[in-house]
C-alpha cells in the first residue's frame, strides 16, 4: 500500500498539474469548494421563498427543492451533460457540467438548512424588527440572516462533507478528480486494487472526519453559548 | 426538436426500463433490511463493556459515514476479490457478483447511518421514564412496550425514512460497476438512441415517484406521532 502511496500520490494529490489541469483531491475540493459556495445565495433565496407569505413563491421554491432532493445526483450531471450545451450553444469542459449539476443538486439541501435556521429563531425577533420600523428586506438582512447563519455553521460544514462525498460520482463524465485518479492508478496497476482503492477511501475519510469533528465543536460551543445567553 | 416517448413502446426498451426500476427495488429492498439488521446488532454490541471493542465499532461507523458510497462500492467489487480465495472467487463468478457487491456495499453503509439515528433515538429519552416507569409497577417488559420505545420509535423514524430516501437514490451507484438497475439501463438506452430528453425524463420521473412516496410517509408520519408530543 505504501509503494502505491509512494509511486502515485502526487497524481492522487493533484493529478497531472503542472504539466496538464489540476485533478486529483485538489480537483475534489475545489468542485466542493466552489459547489457549495456558488449554490449558497441561490439556497438563501429559496429558504426565504420557502417561508414567504405569497402561496405561488412557496410552492415554485417547494417544487425546486423536493425536485432536486428527490432524484440522485447521478441523474442530474446526466441532464446536465445533455442540457448545458444546449442552453450555450457551445461544447463545455466536464469540470463545468459537473459544477452546474452540484450547485443545482446542492441549493436544495443547503435551502432546508437555511429554512430550518431561520424557522429556529424565535418569531418576537421578526416582530421586534417589523414593530421598529424596519421593511421585510432589511429585517431579514440586518436581524434575521445573521442571526440564522450563526446557528447553521455547523450544518454548512456538515454540508461542505456531503458535498465531498457527493463530488466523488463525477468521475462518470470523465472530470479529473480523486476518484477519476484512482480509476487510472488502477487501470496501471492492476494487481492492487484494493490497496488502491482504500487510499483513495483514505484521502476522503482523513478530510471529512476532520470536517466532522469540527461541526461536532462548533456545535458544542454554539449550544454553550445559548446556554450563557439564556 | 420534437418528443417521442413512442419509441420507447417499441423493441426491447420499455422492458430494459422495467426490469432497472425492478432491480433498483431489488437492491432497495434488500439493502434496506439487511442494514437494519446490521444496525440493530450495531446498536446492542454498543452495550459490550470492552474499550477496543467500542474502538473498532466507532471506525466502522465513521469509516462508513465519512468515505463516499461509491468509493465503498468500489472497494468491495474491485477490491475484495483480491483477498478472497480462489474457490470463493469462481463460485461468487457464477452469481450475479455486481448485485451481491452493491448489496453489502450499500448495507453496510446504511446500517451505518441506521445505527447513529436509532442511538439518538434511544439516548434521547431520559434515564428517569424508565425510573418512573418500574416505580409506577410496569415491568422491564411493559416499560420498554409501553414508555420506551412510543417515545423512541417517534424520535428515530423521521431520520430513518429521510435516510431510506438517500439508500433510495444511492442504489443508482451501483451503475458503476455494471449493475442493471435504472440509472444504467437508462444511460444504455441513451447510447443506442441519442433520445437523452426522453429516457432522462422518464428516468427522472420514477425516481421522483419514489421520493414522493417517502417523503409523504415521512410527513404523515410526522403529523400522526409529533416527536415533542410530551411538551
Amino acid at each position: 500500500m505504501l509503494d502505491i502511496l509512494h509511486q502515485y500520490g502526487v497524481m492522487f494529490l493533484i493529478g497531472s498539474w503542472p504539466n496538464g489541469p489540476i485533478g486529483g483531491f485538489a480537483a475534489t475540493l475545489i468542485l466542493a469548494g466552489l459547489g457549495l459556495t456558488l449554490s449558497f445565495p441561490i439556497a438563501v433565496v429559496l429558504g426565504l421563498a420557502r417561508l414567504s407569505p405569497i402561496k405561488p413563491v412557496r410552492w415554485a421554491a417547494s417544487a425546486w427543492v423536493i425536485a432536486f432532493r428527490g432524484v440522485p445526483l447521478v441523474m442530474i450531471i446526466f441532464w446536465a451533460y445533455f442540457v448545458v450545451p444546449l442552453l450555450t450553444g457551445t461544447t463545455v469542459p466536464a469540470f463545468l457540467t459537473a459544477l452546474c449539476a452540484i450547485v443545482a443538486y446542492e441549493s436544495a439541501f443547503l435551502a432546508e438548512i437555511v429554512r430550518a435556521g431561520i424557522q429556529g429563531l424565535p418569531g418576537g425577533q421578526t416582530e421586534a424588527a417589523r414593530a421598529s420600523g424596519l421593511s421585510y428586506a432589511q429585517t431579514m438582512r440586518h436581524v434575521v440572516l445573521p442571526q440564522a447563519l450563526t446557528n447553521m455553521l455547523p450544518s454548512l460544514v456538515n454540508q461542505f462533507v456531503s458535498t465531498i462525498k457527493a463530488t466523488s460520482i463525477v468521475y462518470v463524465i470523465g472530470v479529473n478528480e480523486v476518484t477519476f485518479a484512482a480509476q487510472q492508478v488502477n487501470s496501471i496497476e492492476l494487481t492492487h486494487a484494493l490497496q488502491t482503492y482504500l487510499i483513495l477511501a483514505g484521502f476522503y475519510f482523513a478530510a471529512c472526519y476532520a470536517l466532522s469533528q469540527l461541526a461536532q465543536g462548533l456545535e458544542r460551543r454554539l449550544a454553550q453559548r445559548r446556554l450563557g445567553l439564556a | 426538436m420534437a418528443f417521442d416517448f413512442a419509441f420507447l413502446a417499441s423493441g426491447n426498451y420499455g422492458a430494459l426500463i422495467l426490469g432497472g426500476v425492478l432491480t433498483t427495488l431489488r437492491l432497495f429492498a434488500s439493502s434496506w433490511v439487511l442494514g437494519f439488521i446490521v444496525a440493530l446488532l450495531l446498536v446492542g454490541l454498543r452495550g459490550v463493556p470492552l474499550r477496543p471493542f467500542q474502538w473498532l465499532i466507532s471506525l466502522f461507523i465513521e469509516y462508513h459515514r465519512n468515505v463516499p458510497t461509491v468509493v465503498q462500492i468500489m472497494v468491495w467489487y474491485f477490491g475484495m476479490p483480491q483477498v478472497l480465495p480462489r474457490e470463493v472467487r469462481l463460485w461468487l463468478n457464477h452469481g450475479d457478483t455486481e448485485f451481491l457487491f452493491a448489496l453489502i456495499a450499500l448495507s453496510l453503509n446504511v446500517s451505518a447511518f441506521m445505527a447513529q439515528d436509532i442511538l439518538s433515538g434511544v439516548r434521547a429519552i431520559p434515564a428517569t421514564q424508565v425510573e418512573a416507569a418500574r416505580s409506577v409497577g410496569l415491568g422491564a417488559f411493559s416499560a420498554l412496550r409501553y414508555v420506551i420505545l412510543p417515545q423512541a420509535i417517534r424520535m428515530a423514524v423521521p431520520p430513518l425514512v429521510n435516510r431510506s430516501l438517500i439508500l433510495f437514490k444511492d442504489t443508482s451507484l451501483a451503475m458503476v460497476i455494471g449493475v442493471g438497475e435504472l440509472t444504467y439501463q437508462v444511460r444504455a438506452i441513451e447510447n443506442l438512441t441519442f433520445r437523452s430528453f426522453e429516457v432522462f425524463a422518464v428516468a427522472t420521473g420514477i425516481y421522483l415517484a419514489a421520493a414522493l412516496m417517502l417523503m409523504a410517509a415521512g410527513a404523515t408520519f410526522a403529523k400522526r406521532f409529533p416527536a415533542d408530543f410530551r411538551s
